[in-house]
Protein backbone atom coordinates (compact mmCIF):
# COMPACT_ATOMS: atom_id res chain seq x y z
CA UNK A 1 0.00 0.00 0.00
CA UNK A 2 1.27 3.54 -0.67
CA UNK A 3 0.48 7.37 1.04
CA UNK A 4 -1.72 7.74 -2.11
CA UNK A 5 -4.01 4.91 -1.94
CA UNK A 6 -5.33 6.20 0.92
CA UNK A 7 -7.02 9.11 -1.06
CA UNK A 8 -9.87 6.97 -2.32
CA UNK A 9 -9.93 4.18 0.46
CA UNK A 10 -12.73 3.88 2.35
CA UNK A 11 -11.26 4.34 5.90
CA UNK A 12 -13.26 1.75 8.54
CA UNK A 13 -14.20 5.32 10.04
CA UNK A 14 -16.02 6.42 7.02
CA UNK A 15 -18.19 3.02 7.10
CA UNK A 16 -21.01 4.54 8.77
CA UNK A 17 -22.10 1.51 9.99
CA UNK A 18 -21.49 -0.53 13.74
CA UNK A 19 -23.38 0.03 16.38
CA UNK A 20 -25.19 3.77 17.35
CA UNK A 21 -23.62 4.77 14.01
CA UNK A 22 -26.95 7.47 13.41
CA UNK A 23 -25.11 9.18 16.22
CA UNK A 24 -21.81 7.90 17.17
CA UNK A 25 -19.59 8.29 14.07
CA UNK A 26 -16.14 6.50 15.41
CA UNK A 27 -14.36 5.18 18.35
CA UNK A 28 -10.90 5.38 19.01
CA UNK A 29 -7.88 4.13 21.54
CA UNK A 30 -4.66 5.17 21.82
CA UNK A 31 -1.90 3.19 23.87
CA UNK A 32 1.46 5.37 24.60
CA UNK A 33 4.43 3.34 25.16
CA UNK A 34 8.35 4.26 25.15
CA UNK A 35 10.68 1.53 25.34
CA UNK A 36 12.94 1.23 28.82
CA UNK A 37 16.68 3.00 29.01
CA UNK A 38 15.93 5.49 26.24
CA UNK A 39 14.81 9.56 26.01
CA UNK A 40 11.22 10.27 25.19
CA UNK A 41 11.72 11.52 21.78
CA UNK A 42 10.91 14.90 22.16
CA UNK A 43 13.84 15.07 24.61
CA UNK A 44 16.06 12.71 22.75
CA UNK A 45 17.63 14.81 19.68
CA UNK A 46 18.42 13.55 16.02
CA UNK A 47 20.57 10.72 17.09
CA UNK A 48 18.61 9.17 19.61
CA UNK A 49 15.39 9.60 17.71
CA UNK A 50 17.04 7.75 14.66
CA UNK A 51 18.00 4.96 17.56
CA UNK A 52 14.33 4.83 18.68
CA UNK A 53 13.18 4.45 14.78
CA UNK A 54 15.52 1.74 14.19
CA UNK A 55 14.68 -0.42 17.09
CA UNK A 56 11.00 -0.10 16.40
CA UNK A 57 10.72 -0.25 12.27
CA UNK A 58 11.29 -4.16 12.24
CA UNK A 59 9.35 -4.77 15.32
CA UNK A 60 6.78 -3.55 13.15
CA UNK A 61 7.37 -5.30 10.45
CA UNK A 62 7.36 -8.26 11.89
CA UNK A 63 3.89 -7.69 13.16
CA UNK A 64 0.78 -9.86 12.40
CA UNK A 65 -1.35 -7.18 12.64
CA UNK A 66 0.84 -4.60 10.36
CA UNK A 67 1.69 -7.05 7.00
CA UNK A 68 -0.38 -5.09 4.67
CA UNK A 69 0.51 -1.42 6.46
CA UNK A 70 2.62 1.11 4.87
CA UNK A 71 5.35 2.77 7.07
CA UNK A 72 5.96 6.55 6.29
CA UNK A 73 8.82 8.43 7.47
CA UNK A 74 7.81 12.05 7.77
CA UNK A 75 11.03 13.76 6.67
CA UNK A 76 10.12 12.05 3.09
CA UNK A 77 6.77 13.48 2.72
CA UNK A 78 5.70 16.82 1.47
CA UNK A 79 3.49 19.28 3.28
CA UNK A 80 0.65 18.59 1.35
CA UNK A 81 0.84 14.78 2.41
CA UNK A 82 1.35 15.45 5.94
CA UNK A 83 -1.51 18.16 5.73
CA UNK A 84 -3.53 14.90 3.81
CA UNK A 85 -2.88 12.49 6.79
CA UNK A 86 -3.87 15.54 9.65
CA UNK A 87 -6.87 15.37 7.75
CA UNK A 88 -7.46 11.66 8.18
CA UNK A 89 -6.53 11.78 12.14
CA UNK A 90 -3.72 9.68 11.32
CA UNK A 91 -0.81 12.05 12.76
CA UNK A 92 -1.17 15.18 15.23
CA UNK A 93 -0.12 18.52 14.55
CA UNK A 94 3.07 18.00 16.80
CA UNK A 95 4.06 14.92 14.73
CA UNK A 96 3.51 17.06 11.32
CA UNK A 97 5.53 19.85 12.60
CA UNK A 98 8.13 17.59 14.24
CA UNK A 99 12.10 17.66 13.02
CA UNK A 100 13.98 14.84 12.95
CA UNK A 101 13.03 11.03 12.39
CA UNK A 102 9.58 10.39 12.74
CA UNK A 103 7.65 8.16 11.23
CA UNK A 104 4.05 6.75 11.21
CA UNK A 105 2.40 3.64 10.28
CA UNK A 106 -0.51 2.76 8.96
CA UNK A 107 -2.70 -0.29 8.35
CA UNK A 108 -5.20 -1.60 6.01
CA UNK A 109 -8.40 0.74 5.89
CA UNK A 110 -6.92 2.96 8.35
CA UNK A 111 -7.89 0.71 11.27
CA UNK A 112 -4.70 0.53 12.89
CA UNK A 113 -2.37 3.37 13.13
CA UNK A 114 0.76 4.13 14.83
CA UNK A 115 3.10 7.10 15.16
CA UNK A 116 6.87 6.62 15.93
CA UNK A 117 8.51 9.41 17.90
CA UNK A 118 5.97 12.10 18.40
CA UNK A 119 6.53 13.25 22.10
CA UNK A 120 6.40 9.62 23.15
CA UNK A 121 8.39 6.58 21.63
CA UNK A 122 5.06 5.17 20.01
CA UNK A 123 1.56 6.49 19.95
CA UNK A 124 -0.57 2.90 18.79
CA UNK A 125 -4.10 3.96 17.59
CA UNK A 126 -6.98 1.93 16.99
CA UNK A 127 -10.45 3.17 15.06
CA UNK A 128 -13.53 1.61 14.54
CA UNK A 129 -16.75 2.78 13.08
CA UNK A 130 -20.17 3.81 15.54
CA UNK A 131 -19.77 3.24 19.17
CA UNK A 132 -17.26 0.12 19.81
CA UNK A 133 -14.43 0.76 22.20
CA UNK A 134 -14.76 -2.88 23.13
CA UNK A 135 -14.00 -4.46 19.85
CA UNK A 136 -11.20 -1.07 19.86
CA UNK A 137 -9.71 -1.97 23.11
CA UNK A 138 -9.71 -6.24 21.87
CA UNK A 139 -6.93 -5.51 19.47
CA UNK A 140 -5.18 -2.41 20.23
CA UNK A 141 -4.72 -5.25 23.52
CA UNK A 142 -3.35 -7.35 21.02
CA UNK A 143 -1.29 -5.41 18.95
CA UNK A 144 0.12 -3.92 23.05
CA UNK A 145 1.23 -7.59 23.52
CA UNK A 146 3.07 -8.42 20.14
CA UNK A 147 4.91 -5.34 20.37
CA UNK A 148 5.80 -5.87 23.71
CA UNK A 149 7.47 -9.26 22.99
CA UNK A 150 9.98 -7.26 20.59
CA UNK A 151 10.48 -4.37 22.20
CA UNK A 152 11.07 -3.81 26.46
CA UNK A 153 8.30 -0.91 27.17
CA UNK A 154 9.25 1.40 30.25
CA UNK A 155 6.82 0.06 32.85
CA UNK A 156 6.79 0.35 36.56
CA UNK A 157 4.69 -1.50 38.79
CA UNK A 158 3.90 1.50 40.86
CA UNK A 159 2.73 4.04 37.61
CA UNK A 160 2.36 1.67 34.99
CA UNK A 161 3.57 2.77 31.71
CA UNK A 162 5.62 5.43 32.22
CA UNK A 163 5.06 8.14 29.21
CA UNK A 164 6.43 11.60 28.18
CA UNK A 165 3.80 13.58 29.67
CA UNK A 166 2.54 12.75 33.11
CA UNK A 167 -0.96 13.33 31.93
CA UNK A 168 -0.77 9.89 29.51
CA UNK A 169 1.04 7.86 32.81
CA UNK A 170 -0.51 4.73 34.28
CA UNK A 171 -2.59 2.78 31.50
CA UNK A 172 -1.56 5.70 28.81
CA UNK A 173 -4.80 4.99 27.10
CA UNK A 174 -6.79 7.76 25.49
CA UNK A 175 -9.86 6.77 24.48
CA UNK A 176 -12.82 8.63 22.28
CA UNK A 177 -16.02 8.35 20.78
CA UNK A 178 -16.88 11.04 18.20
CA UNK A 179 -20.29 11.94 18.15
CA UNK A 180 -22.75 14.02 15.70
CA UNK A 181 -25.59 15.50 18.17
CA UNK A 182 -27.17 17.88 15.75
CA UNK A 183 -30.55 18.22 17.74
CA UNK A 184 -28.67 18.80 20.78
CA UNK A 185 -27.11 21.54 19.11
CA UNK A 186 -30.24 23.00 17.62
CA UNK A 187 -32.24 22.54 20.81
CA UNK A 188 -29.79 24.47 22.78
CA UNK A 189 -29.30 21.45 24.77
CA UNK A 190 -26.59 20.90 24.45
CA UNK A 191 -24.30 22.92 27.11
CA UNK A 192 -26.83 21.51 29.37
CA UNK A 193 -26.83 17.72 28.89
CA UNK A 194 -22.67 18.03 29.11
CA UNK A 195 -23.06 20.16 32.32
CA UNK A 196 -26.01 17.65 33.70
CA UNK A 197 -23.44 15.37 33.55
CA UNK A 198 -21.79 14.01 36.36
CA UNK A 199 -18.40 14.56 37.06
CA UNK A 200 -16.91 11.67 35.26
CA UNK A 201 -13.65 12.50 34.70
CA UNK A 202 -14.66 12.74 30.99
CA UNK A 203 -13.63 15.76 28.87
CA UNK A 204 -15.88 16.94 26.01
CA UNK A 205 -14.82 19.12 23.21
CA UNK A 206 -16.82 20.33 20.17
CA UNK A 207 -15.15 20.06 16.39
CA UNK A 208 -16.32 23.72 14.64
CA UNK A 209 -15.29 23.56 11.32
CA UNK A 210 -12.99 26.45 9.83
CA UNK A 211 -14.70 29.45 9.11
CA UNK A 212 -17.01 31.78 11.49
CA UNK A 213 -20.05 29.77 12.86
CA UNK A 214 -19.32 26.87 11.24
CA UNK A 215 -20.35 23.48 13.02
CA UNK A 216 -20.50 20.29 11.94
CA UNK A 217 -22.40 19.36 15.12
CA UNK A 218 -19.15 16.98 16.27
CA UNK A 219 -18.54 16.53 19.43
CA UNK A 220 -15.31 14.36 20.60
CA UNK A 221 -15.99 12.51 24.32
CA UNK A 222 -12.23 11.11 25.76
CA UNK A 223 -11.12 10.14 29.57
CA UNK A 224 -9.54 12.43 31.59
CA UNK A 225 -7.55 10.76 33.95
CA UNK A 226 -5.51 7.36 32.79
CA UNK A 227 -3.89 6.23 36.14
CA UNK A 228 -5.44 4.36 39.13
CA UNK A 229 -8.34 2.59 37.38
CA UNK A 230 -8.23 -0.01 34.92
CA UNK A 231 -8.66 0.23 30.82
CA UNK A 232 -11.90 -1.69 31.47
CA UNK A 233 -12.91 0.56 34.49
CA UNK A 234 -11.79 3.90 31.82
CA UNK A 235 -13.47 2.58 29.09
CA UNK A 236 -16.80 1.59 31.34
CA UNK A 237 -16.86 4.98 31.99
CA UNK A 238 -16.74 6.73 28.65
CA UNK A 239 -19.69 4.29 27.82
CA UNK A 240 -21.85 5.23 30.55
CA UNK A 241 -21.28 8.67 29.40
CA UNK A 242 -21.96 8.34 25.64
CA UNK A 243 -25.10 6.27 26.03
CA UNK A 244 -26.39 9.12 27.99
CA UNK A 245 -26.02 11.84 25.66
CA UNK A 246 -26.72 9.28 22.62
CA UNK A 247 -29.82 8.62 24.32
CA UNK A 248 -29.78 12.56 24.89
CA UNK A 249 -29.83 13.12 21.58
CA UNK A 250 -31.94 10.55 20.40
CA UNK A 251 -34.95 12.76 22.43
CA UNK A 252 -34.23 15.63 20.84
CA UNK A 253 -34.54 14.72 17.52
CA UNK A 254 -37.63 13.20 18.55
CA UNK A 255 -38.89 16.07 19.67
CA UNK A 256 -37.59 18.00 17.35
CA UNK A 257 -39.26 15.93 14.63
CA UNK A 258 -42.61 16.35 16.68
CA UNK A 259 -42.62 19.81 17.22
CA UNK A 260 -40.81 21.44 14.46
CA UNK A 261 -41.02 19.01 11.65
CA UNK A 262 -41.80 21.55 8.62
CA UNK A 263 -38.76 23.62 9.97
CA UNK A 264 -36.55 20.72 10.39
CA UNK A 265 -37.16 19.10 7.01
CA UNK A 266 -37.06 22.64 5.59
CA UNK A 267 -33.77 22.72 6.65
CA UNK A 268 -32.33 19.67 5.53
CA UNK A 269 -33.85 19.86 2.16
CA UNK A 270 -32.32 23.40 1.37
CA UNK A 271 -28.89 21.78 3.16
CA UNK A 272 -29.25 19.09 0.73
CA UNK A 273 -30.51 21.71 -2.43
CA UNK A 274 -27.36 23.61 -1.88
CA UNK A 275 -25.10 21.56 -1.69
CA UNK A 276 -25.99 19.49 -5.22
CA UNK A 277 -26.18 23.13 -7.01
CA UNK A 278 -23.42 25.19 -5.24
CA UNK A 279 -20.82 26.69 -7.67
CA UNK A 280 -18.22 27.76 -4.79
CA UNK A 281 -17.96 26.02 -1.51
CA UNK A 282 -16.28 27.10 1.75
CA UNK A 283 -15.44 23.70 3.89
CA UNK A 284 -17.08 25.58 7.03
CA UNK A 285 -20.20 25.78 5.20
CA UNK A 286 -19.98 22.48 3.56
CA UNK A 287 -19.46 21.11 6.76
CA UNK A 288 -22.62 22.62 8.35
CA UNK A 289 -24.71 21.83 5.64
CA UNK A 290 -23.29 17.84 5.39
CA UNK A 291 -24.28 17.35 9.31
CA UNK A 292 -27.65 18.84 8.49
CA UNK A 293 -28.27 16.16 5.46
CA UNK A 294 -26.69 13.12 8.01
CA UNK A 295 -29.51 13.95 9.81
CA UNK A 296 -31.63 13.75 7.24
CA UNK A 297 -30.31 10.75 6.35
CA UNK A 298 -30.67 9.86 10.08
CA UNK A 299 -34.84 10.41 10.39
CA UNK A 300 -35.66 9.28 7.08
CA UNK A 301 -35.80 11.94 5.10
CA UNK A 302 -32.97 11.93 2.80
CA UNK A 303 -33.79 8.45 1.51
CA UNK A 304 -31.39 7.99 -1.74
CA UNK A 305 -28.14 8.63 0.33
CA UNK A 306 -26.34 6.98 3.29
CA UNK A 307 -24.11 7.72 5.90
CA UNK A 308 -20.51 6.39 4.09
CA UNK A 309 -21.30 8.51 1.31
CA UNK A 310 -21.64 11.84 3.36
CA UNK A 311 -18.48 10.78 5.61
CA UNK A 312 -16.97 10.73 2.73
CA UNK A 313 -17.93 13.89 1.67
CA UNK A 314 -17.01 15.03 5.19
CA UNK A 315 -13.23 13.92 4.69
CA UNK A 316 -12.93 14.49 0.95
CA UNK A 317 -13.99 18.29 1.08
CA UNK A 318 -11.24 19.39 3.20
CA UNK A 319 -8.31 21.06 1.81
CA UNK A 320 -5.54 18.47 1.18
CA UNK A 321 -7.79 16.09 0.21
CA UNK A 322 -9.23 18.12 -2.57
CA UNK A 323 -5.32 19.08 -3.61
CA UNK A 324 -4.67 15.43 -3.68
CA UNK A 325 -7.36 14.60 -6.00
CA UNK A 326 -6.59 17.56 -8.28
CA UNK A 327 -2.58 16.69 -7.76
CA UNK A 328 -2.20 20.16 -7.55
CA UNK A 329 -1.40 23.23 -5.30
CA UNK A 330 -4.84 25.06 -4.99
CA UNK A 331 -5.32 28.90 -3.79
CA UNK A 332 -8.51 28.79 -1.01
CA UNK A 333 -10.72 30.31 -3.85
CA UNK A 334 -9.97 27.68 -6.63
CA UNK A 335 -10.59 24.94 -3.68
CA UNK A 336 -13.78 26.22 -3.03
CA UNK A 337 -14.89 25.99 -6.57
CA UNK A 338 -13.21 22.28 -6.74
CA UNK A 339 -14.83 21.58 -3.60
CA UNK A 340 -18.31 22.41 -4.99
CA UNK A 341 -17.58 20.26 -7.92
CA UNK A 342 -16.52 17.26 -5.98
CA UNK A 343 -20.12 17.65 -3.78
CA UNK A 344 -22.38 17.85 -6.87
CA UNK A 345 -20.23 15.10 -8.90
CA UNK A 346 -21.27 12.69 -5.55
CA UNK A 347 -24.58 14.15 -4.81
CA UNK A 348 -25.75 13.51 -8.19
CA UNK A 349 -24.51 9.94 -9.08
CA UNK A 350 -26.35 8.53 -5.73
CA UNK A 351 -29.99 9.66 -6.70
CA UNK A 352 -31.59 6.32 -7.56
CA UNK B 1 -13.12 38.11 13.87
CA UNK B 2 -9.39 38.07 15.32
CA UNK B 3 -8.10 35.34 17.00
CA UNK B 4 -8.40 35.12 21.03
CA UNK B 5 -5.38 34.72 21.95
CA UNK B 6 -2.96 36.41 20.22
CA UNK B 7 -5.70 39.25 18.69
CA UNK B 8 -3.52 39.44 15.07
CA UNK B 9 -4.49 37.28 12.83
CA UNK B 10 -8.45 36.25 11.34
CA UNK B 11 -9.73 33.27 13.45
CA UNK B 12 -10.39 30.50 11.68
CA UNK B 13 -10.12 27.51 13.79
CA UNK B 14 -13.52 27.56 16.36
CA UNK B 15 -13.19 25.18 18.94
CA UNK B 16 -15.71 24.60 22.29
CA UNK B 17 -14.11 23.06 25.18
CA UNK B 18 -15.80 21.79 28.36
CA UNK B 19 -13.68 21.08 30.93
CA UNK B 20 -15.49 20.17 34.20
CA UNK B 21 -18.65 21.60 33.72
CA UNK B 22 -17.88 24.93 31.99
CA UNK B 23 -18.31 25.69 28.40
CA UNK B 24 -16.16 28.15 26.39
CA UNK B 25 -15.53 29.01 23.31
CA UNK B 26 -13.05 30.12 21.42
CA UNK B 27 -12.06 31.66 17.90
CA UNK B 28 -8.49 31.12 17.02
CA UNK B 29 -6.30 31.85 14.28
CA UNK B 30 -4.36 28.82 12.63
CA UNK B 31 -1.04 29.10 14.97
CA UNK B 32 -2.21 29.54 18.22
CA UNK B 33 -4.69 26.67 17.39
CA UNK B 34 -2.12 24.19 17.00
CA UNK B 35 -1.11 25.43 19.81
CA UNK B 36 -3.88 25.12 22.06
CA UNK B 37 -4.02 21.50 20.25
CA UNK B 38 -1.35 20.12 22.40
CA UNK B 39 -2.96 21.20 25.45
CA UNK B 40 -6.29 19.93 23.93
CA UNK B 41 -4.34 16.55 24.48
CA UNK B 42 -4.10 17.45 27.64
CA UNK B 43 -6.64 18.65 29.16
CA UNK B 44 -5.20 19.57 32.28
CA UNK B 45 -2.94 22.87 32.49
CA UNK B 46 -0.26 21.71 33.53
CA UNK B 47 1.81 24.96 34.23
CA UNK B 48 -1.07 25.52 36.69
CA UNK B 49 -0.45 22.25 38.57
CA UNK B 50 2.85 22.16 38.46
CA UNK B 51 3.04 25.70 39.97
CA UNK B 52 -0.07 24.75 42.70
CA UNK B 53 2.82 22.22 43.83
CA UNK B 54 4.71 24.30 45.67
CA UNK B 55 1.80 24.36 48.03
CA UNK B 56 2.63 20.70 49.14
CA UNK B 57 6.13 22.15 50.30
CA UNK B 58 6.64 19.88 52.90
CA UNK B 59 6.71 16.86 50.96
CA UNK B 60 8.61 18.56 48.05
CA UNK B 61 11.11 20.01 49.75
CA UNK B 62 11.53 22.48 46.35
CA UNK B 63 15.43 23.73 47.14
CA UNK B 64 17.05 20.18 46.87
CA UNK B 65 14.33 19.24 43.92
CA UNK B 66 15.28 22.27 41.80
CA UNK B 67 19.04 21.38 41.93
CA UNK B 68 17.97 17.53 40.92
CA UNK B 69 19.24 16.15 37.37
CA UNK B 70 17.78 13.02 35.85
CA UNK B 71 20.88 10.92 35.85
CA UNK B 72 19.45 9.06 32.65
CA UNK B 73 18.65 11.81 30.21
CA UNK B 74 20.04 15.19 32.10
CA UNK B 75 16.83 16.68 33.05
CA UNK B 76 16.46 19.21 35.56
CA UNK B 77 13.27 20.06 37.29
CA UNK B 78 13.55 23.22 36.29
CA UNK B 79 12.90 21.87 32.58
CA UNK B 80 10.10 19.51 33.70
CA UNK B 81 8.56 22.49 35.09
CA UNK B 82 9.21 24.54 31.81
CA UNK B 83 8.48 22.12 29.42
CA UNK B 84 5.50 19.86 31.39
CA UNK B 85 7.30 16.67 29.96
CA UNK B 86 9.47 14.53 31.82
CA UNK B 87 12.29 13.29 29.90
CA UNK B 88 12.79 9.66 30.26
CA UNK B 89 11.57 6.72 32.13
CA UNK B 90 14.47 7.17 34.98
CA UNK B 91 12.93 10.87 35.37
CA UNK B 92 9.75 8.75 37.76
CA UNK B 93 12.17 8.27 40.19
CA UNK B 94 14.37 10.83 40.22
CA UNK B 95 11.49 13.18 40.85
CA UNK B 96 9.50 11.03 42.36
CA UNK B 97 8.69 12.81 45.52
CA UNK B 98 7.62 16.02 43.40
CA UNK B 99 5.48 13.48 40.40
CA UNK B 100 3.55 11.37 43.34
CA UNK B 101 1.88 13.76 45.07
CA UNK B 102 1.36 15.58 41.11
CA UNK B 103 -0.02 12.10 39.38
CA UNK B 104 -2.69 12.64 42.69
CA UNK B 105 -3.77 15.75 41.75
CA UNK B 106 -4.05 15.34 37.89
CA UNK B 107 -5.51 11.85 38.51
CA UNK B 108 -7.16 11.16 41.68
CA UNK B 109 -4.68 8.37 42.39
CA UNK B 110 -1.02 7.75 42.32
CA UNK B 111 -1.09 4.08 41.63
CA UNK B 112 -1.33 1.98 38.25
CA UNK B 113 -4.21 -0.34 38.62
CA UNK B 114 -4.46 -1.36 34.40
CA UNK B 115 -2.85 -4.02 32.30
CA UNK B 116 0.65 -4.68 33.20
CA UNK B 117 2.98 -6.28 30.68
CA UNK B 118 3.69 -9.88 30.40
CA UNK B 119 6.95 -10.08 31.62
CA UNK B 120 6.44 -8.99 34.74
CA UNK B 121 5.95 -11.38 37.40
CA UNK B 122 2.55 -12.36 38.98
CA UNK B 123 4.06 -11.68 42.38
CA UNK B 124 4.18 -7.75 41.60
CA UNK B 125 1.22 -7.87 39.75
CA UNK B 126 -1.07 -8.70 42.42
CA UNK B 127 0.75 -6.70 44.80
CA UNK B 128 0.31 -3.52 42.83
CA UNK B 129 -2.75 -4.60 42.39
CA UNK B 130 -3.44 -4.79 46.14
CA UNK B 131 -1.81 -1.06 46.78
CA UNK B 132 -3.99 0.62 44.10
CA UNK B 133 -7.44 -0.94 45.33
CA UNK B 134 -6.08 0.55 48.98
CA UNK B 135 -5.35 3.80 47.61
CA UNK B 136 -8.86 3.83 45.93
CA UNK B 137 -10.46 2.94 49.29
CA UNK B 138 -8.72 5.12 51.00
CA UNK B 139 -9.90 7.95 48.48
CA UNK B 140 -13.61 6.58 48.41
CA UNK B 141 -13.66 6.74 52.79
CA UNK B 142 -12.39 10.41 52.34
CA UNK B 143 -15.06 11.61 49.85
CA UNK B 144 -17.76 8.95 51.71
CA UNK B 145 -18.59 7.12 48.71
CA UNK B 146 -19.12 4.17 51.31
CA UNK B 147 -20.76 1.59 48.85
CA UNK B 148 -18.04 2.08 46.61
CA UNK B 149 -15.60 1.71 49.41
CA UNK B 150 -17.24 -2.09 50.94
CA UNK B 151 -16.80 -3.43 47.13
CA UNK B 152 -12.91 -1.99 47.19
CA UNK B 153 -12.43 -3.56 50.82
CA UNK B 154 -13.93 -7.04 49.39
CA UNK B 155 -11.95 -6.93 46.38
CA UNK B 156 -8.83 -6.63 48.55
CA UNK B 157 -9.66 -9.14 51.11
CA UNK B 158 -10.37 -11.37 48.24
CA UNK B 159 -6.89 -10.81 46.14
CA UNK B 160 -4.90 -11.13 49.59
CA UNK B 161 -6.90 -14.55 50.44
CA UNK B 162 -5.66 -15.69 47.22
CA UNK B 163 -2.09 -14.64 47.88
CA UNK B 164 -2.28 -16.21 51.44
CA UNK B 165 -1.16 -12.59 52.40
CA UNK B 166 -1.61 -11.41 55.67
CA UNK B 167 -2.40 -7.89 56.41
Amino acid sequence: MKLDDLLYQDSEWLRGTGPQSEIAMSSRIRLARNMEGLPFSHWAGKNKEEEILSLIEPAIHSSDYLKNAVFLRLDELSGLDKQFLLERHLISHEHAEGKNHKAVVISDREIISIMINEEDHLRIQVLQSGFNLLEAWKLISKIDRELEKKLNFAFNSRWGYLTACPTNVGTGMRASVMLHLPALVMAKQIGKVLQALDKLSIAARGLYGEGTEASGNLFQFSNQITLGHSEEELLDNIERVVRQVVAHEDEARRVLMSRNQERISDRIWRSYGTLKSARLISSSETTVLLSMVRLGIDVGLLKTLNRAQVNRLFILSQPAHLQKIEKKTLTPMRRDVKRADLIRKELSEHIS
Amino acid sequence: MLCDICGKKEATVHITEIIDNKMTELHLCEECARKKEASIEHPFSLADLLGGLTDIGTILEPAKMVQKKCPGCGLGYNDFKKIGRLGCDRCYETFKEALDPLLKRIHGSNRHLGKFPVSQPRKVKVKTKIEGLRARLERAIQVEKYEEAIKLRDQINALEKKKGYKR
